[in-house]
């Protein structure tokens, strides 16, 4: 059997995906990245690809914020932004969806589809009170684990109003009701609608949501919140089966279509150079203008591999480059 | 005395040689840095929008190098950039400076005024003298212009673009260092050779407009270089206005050039008929007449809290929708966000890409 590898390193979670010639999920990892990507690219690496030969691996696609740092150290066929990933992902299953909701761990976005095609998208810009980030520091504060946050809001008869333009507000509105003695299912199922209305604020901005919409990200899991949307657009929303992990499935569907397109083999490094490898990245301070930009240095052993971070490119282009006379 | 001035993409190139003719000393800002971004951020107004900010760090590094005196643009309309430079003196006086700001206003009716302007600032010009130093001013931002747009087609077309984007910054450097007439043509011309030598992929790139509030959109320190980032992208970008439509407009009373500034105005008509500062209506008007030729999309850039912006971009939903072209709005400011405008500027490009392919299999 051959299989395509899909990778998603975000600021929160790392996810992986391995899926077949067909594009059938053949196995899946959603880890945290606990700020530390190149450990996550490692980890989530030997554990998906457990039971697994590395010859098997005809295509690799990343995609997430660490997509370039994935691509370094994995060697991948397609370096994808997390828009296309995430709109190719949902029409695999759903080939007629005109709405993706996802919101993640440190963004949001809204994708609005035609016929299969993204004809609009949004993502959160300023502000992280629509992000699971600030579901997960509300439920610490309330002394809830994560996992309970949605089966405990369903519980709720009737939502606390609190206000969600901004989670700064949110959190002292919250913490006004706490001590009025509202019972906490209100305010979780509060907190859910709050952050749902500032998502279609921000995020959706008047953007015309049309069904079927789809809801992903790891912040899918929480059925509370899924509920909110359902009450405030009045509209069915769907959940589809690997919602963790869309980034990731959706990074692998795009290189199986490339490699496939193309025919070409694939760029993988391997077993040897991923599990062997000391990878260390180092940052400096360049001092070539008053800029001084902090340039970051990705090494493997005592190998550099890529440079980035400087605004002149003089780093990031300085391997094979060409001084013009 | 010793003049500065602030930065504005590549009109330093021009002012610089304009006051040179005038024969006085001139000392340029450093170019714009992190330290220019610290200063501004740390003496200006939180909610006051980034080129105030830049303007602001630009001075503070030019009277620190030696500059004693300040030159910088005036304006009206409900945009605050009319009120900048009062604001600046303001700042300066307070952290103790000593120098003279001089404020070019726009000429109310006859463009002898900018040339007595002129004049006054200059050490013993005529107003011939002063005719002079605008003209060869003109044309060297002319020639930087011609290799700007002849970069902005090259630079997507590449196949070596970091060589594409080598040979312009040399190009600017040398037209910057060139000190007379025939040598910056010469120099122009050599550059804009040496571009069109590049082998090139063959490939029709995307063509995407490039709209908003001039600093934003001129500066590329104030923009995440955008235009770079597309042209990697393989995509072709098309700036909605240059210094020069704004030298003219604004300081020159429209006489160095047909201003093209009437058609953006009809073109912007029903979406937006009115004048609402700074560039709001030219953005609305660009975008149309993008859509109008056939461009893949629009990208509108400007400074957070612009006001004039986000009256444009209230509207360029609409004119999206009626005039079929995509557009995405991005705001700046001092927070380098480059990995999100990078996704942005993918995902849209990426989504454009899509879009192009599918229409073009249908018809």
């Amino acid at each position: 059997m051959s299989y395509y590898l899909g990778v998603d390193i975000g600021s929160v979670s790392s996810n992986f995906v391995l899926v077949d010639e067909a594009a059938n999920v053949v196995g899946k990892i959603y880890m945290r990245t606990e700020g530390n990507p190149v450990k996550a690219v490692k980890e989530g690496y030997k554990q998906v690809m457990e039971g697994i030969d590395d010859e098997q691996i005809i295509g690799v696609g990343t995609t997430g914020s660490g997509r370039h740092l994935a691509d370094i150290i994995l060697g991948a066929d397609v370096v994808k932004n997390e828009i296309t990933a995430h709109a190719v992902a949902a029409s695999s299953f759903y080939p007629d969806v005109r709405t993706i909701i996802e919101i993640g761990g440190q963004d949001s976005k809204m994708i609005i589809l035609q016929d299969a095609i993204v004809s609009d998208f949004a993502m959160n810009t300023v502000c992280a009170a629509g992000t699971g980030s600030f579901l997960d520091q509300q439920a610490s504060r309330l002394n809830i684990l994560i996992q309970d946050f949605g089966p405990t809001a369903l519980k709720s008869k009737q939502a606390v109003r609190i206000a969600g333009r901004c989670g700064v507000f949110a959190e002292s509105d919250m913490i006004h009701k706490q001590q009025m003695g509202y019972p906490i299912e209100d305010i979780l199922m509060g907190l859910c609608e709050a952050l749902v209305r500032n998502y279609l604020n921000n995020v959706g901005k008047g953007k015309k949501i049309e069904t079927p919409v789809i809801f992903q990200g790891g912040v899918a899991a929480n059925a509370g919140l899924k509920k909110a949307f359902e009450k405030i657009l009045q509209m069915e929303i769907k959940v589809p089966p690997y919602y963790d992990v869309m980034g990731a499935l959706g990074a692998a569907i795009l290189a199986r279509e490339y490699i496939e397109q193309y025919r070409r083999a694939t760029v993988f490094k391997g077993d040897s150079f991923i599990i062997d490898g000391q990878f260390h990245s180092r940052s400096f301070e360049c001092k070539g203008c008053p800029n001084m930009c902090e340039v970051v240095c990705i090494k493997r052993d005592q190998e550099v591999l890529a440079y980035w971070g400087d605004r002149c490119k003089t780093w990031e282009t300085s391997i094979g480059h060409q001084e013009v006379i | 005395m010793k003049i500065t001035f602030p930065h504005m993409g590549n009109a330093h190139i021009a002012i610089d040689a304009m006051l040179e003719k005038l024969k006085l000393e001139v000392i340029p800002p450093p170019p714009i840095s992190k330290k220019t971004f610290e200063l501004g951020v740390k003496y200006c107004p939180e909610f006051a929008c980034m080129p105030l900010k830049i303007n602001l760090g630009n001075f503070i590094e030019a009277l620190e190098m030696g500059a004693d005196t300040i030159l910088m643009a005036g304006g009206w309309g409900p945009c605050r950039f009319g009120y900048y430079a009062q604001v600046e003196r303001d700042i300066l006086n307070d952290l103790g400076f000593e120098y003279k700001m001089i404020i070019l206003e726009a000429p109310d009716s006859r463009v002898s005024e900018l040339f007595n302007q002129l004049k006054a600032l200059g050490e013993n010009v005529s107003v011939w003298e002063a005719f002079k130093a605008v003209k060869y001013a003109w044309y060297k931002i002319k020639i930087v212009e011609n290799l700007e747009r002849r970069f902005a087609y090259i630079h997507p077309r590449a196949e070596d673009k970091n060589r594409a984007e080598d040979i312009y910054d040399k190009g600017l450097q040398e037209i910057q260092s060139a000190d007379d007439k025939h040598e910056v043509e010469r120099v122009g011309l050599k550059c804009l050779e040496r571009l069109n030598k590049l082998a090139l992929t063959g490939e029709e790139p995307l063509k995407i407009g490039l709209v908003g509030e001039i600093y934003t959109v001129l500066e590329p320190m104030a923009n995440c270089s955008i235009a770079r980032c597309l042209g990697r992208l393989n995509v072709e970008v098309d700036n909605s206005i240059y210094i020069s439509d704004w030298l003219n407009d604004h300081l020159l009373g429209g006489l160095a050039k047909k201003s093209h500034r009437k058609n953006l105005v009809r073109c912007a008509s029903p979406y937006l008929n009115y004048f609402v500062g700074g560039h709001g209506l030219e953005t609305v008007g660009s975008t149309v007449d993008y859509a109008r030729k056939k461009f893949d999309g629009v990208i509108q850039v400007g400074p957070l809290t612009c006001m004039p912006e986000i009256v444009a971009q209230s509207v360029l939903g609409m004119v999206s929708k009626e005039e079929g072209i995509p557009c995405m709005t991005l705001y700046f400011d001092e927070h380098a966000g480059t990995a999100g405008i990078q996704t942005r500027l993918e995902a849209f490009t990426d989504m454009l890409r899509r879009k192009k392919i599918l229409t073009g299999f249908s018809c």
